[in-house]
């Protein structure tokens, strides 16, 4: 599979001069299987780089896996340019509810008087389906969802193809209510889709100085992301989401902390960055840019 | 940073690992059973009561708990398994709540309020059964 970051910022899109090396659009991954299924990770704003690029490669089908519907993971749908090509599928898995149905959670805010046109409206068809906590198969890839902490129903994924697994939890507080430490692997939310995953793109929202006065908010401090990430056994992390309030220098000494907690390779922990390009096979995981 | 050498249980399922998570920071005794019929979780709180650190008894069918338990109605009469609370919320879907006789793992007899009720997911998933019980008269001391 190749996957390319179109967007890493959490939160909040946070362009500028001092976020250039790492990039301001928000959450938005893209996942091509040698099949030629395309499967899109969020949908922030990221997503509409992405989509003016897909609408002249558009893949053999195109599924959008949201982790949960913040607007940081949904803004960018709406600019979308592959969600207006007329007769287009488009499938769009996310997490459950016990009250609303996903499209009509998604319409919430893809509609007036949020958003000019209703998501009804827009011309390819979309059909939504229950993020899959049981493994399916999509192309080339298998891919399962599960629940994980955060505030409101969020989950992650986990794809693997060709014997490599990625992972994606982008917005995830593991240590809620416990201390990573200690708590046995398997009662650690996440752990069912981390475990030996190839690449881990993973929540590294706060240094710890910072995570005090944010328990609660759904994401990691830098040192239980690194602490999750070695119970899991992951070969490669991703530090992702990053703090719509640091800017890159910030984001260089997070990675100086990531590292220096982290007992493999340190050149395996990396700072998610636009335009990031992986490629998981057979014969490893190697980063092109 | 911990070793993540060794054996690892099953994976448990958000739901269950928040519930444990409540109970560990709560005094009132709790425990969890999973969708599997196993006791897979008690807390402090329920330990002084039950005599025994979860860590030393681990995760255990909950039959198997159930035995240990020796539940009695106040008047003597032996609980089956399907009726206690736990046994209710389990196998009937619905919560439940009795006053049973137990011993512990220390021999100590003492009379229970048990509440449990069945952990259903979005989807109407069912991830386990939380009880939650308070300790009435020691009875009797065996053994």
């Amino acid at each position: 599979m190749r996957v390319r970051i179109w967007g890493c910022r959490g939160s909040l899109a946070a362009p500028g001069a001092d976020t250039v090396r790492y990039g301001g659009n928000t959450s938005c991954v893209e996942v091509r299987l040698a099949s030629g299924h395309s499967l899109v990770l969020d949908a922030g704003t990221g997503m509409r780089p992405l989509g003016v690029l897909m609408q002249d490669d558009l893949p053999v089908e195109l599924h959008i896996l949201l982790t949960h519907l913040h607007l940081d993971h949904l803004q960018g749908l709406g600019f979308f340019r592959p969600l207006f090509g007329a007769g287009l599928d488009i499938r769009i898995w996310g997490p459950t509810s016990p009250v609303q149905h996903l499209g009509e959670r998604i319409a919430r805010y893809l509609s007036p008087p949020l958003f000019p046109v209703h998501l009804d409206d827009v011309p390819s068809n979309i059909s939504f389906h229950d993020a899959p906590e049981t493994a399916v198969t999509i192309g080339s890839a298998t891919i399962r969802a599960a629940k994980v902490t955060h505030q409101g129903p969020t989950v992650g994924y986990r794809i693997e193809e060709d014997g490599r697994v990625l992972v994606y939890l982008p917005d995830h507080e593991p240590s809620l209510g416990n201390d990573l430490s200690v708590v046995p692997a398997d009662w650690m939310s996440g752990y069912e889709l981390a475990r030996g995953a190839d690449v881990l793109l993973h929540d590294a929202q706060y240094r710890d100085h910072e995570y005090g006065a944010h328990v609660g908010w759904g994401h990691s401090s830098i040192t239980d992301t690194m602490e999750f990430a070695n119970k899991a056994g992951v070969e490669r992390v991703i530090l992702f989401h990053h703090d719509p309030y640091h800017n890159d220098d910030d984001l260089e000494e997070l990675l100086k902390d990531a590292r220096a907690k982290w007992p493999g390779i340190p050149e395996r922990v990396q700072l998610a960055c636009e335009g990031m390009t992986m490629i998981l096979d057979r014969s490893g995981v190697e980063t092109l840019a | 940073m911990s070793n993540t050498s060794g054996p690892v249980a099953a994976p448990k399922s958000l739901p269950l690992i928040l519930a444990r998570e409540f109970a560990s920071n709560l005094a009132t005794p709790m425990f969890l059973i999973d969708a599997n019929g196993i006791l897979v979780f008690y807390n402090d709180a329920a330990a002084i009561l039950l005599g025994k650190p979860f860590a030393e008894v681990g995760e255990i069918p909950a039959g198997e708990f159930g035995a240990v338990l020796e539940l009695a109605t106040p008047d003597g009469a032996a609980v089956k398994r399907r009726d206690s609370p736990a046994g209710v919320a389990f196998f009937e879907g619905r919560p439940a709540h009795a006053t049973v006789m137990a011993t512990a793992y220390d021999g100590m007899r003492r009379m229970y309020e048990a509440t449990a009720y069945p952990l259903y997911g979005a989807t109407g998933e069912m991830h386990g059964v939380i009880s939650v019980f308070w300790e009435g008269a020691v009875v009797e001391s065996g053994g």
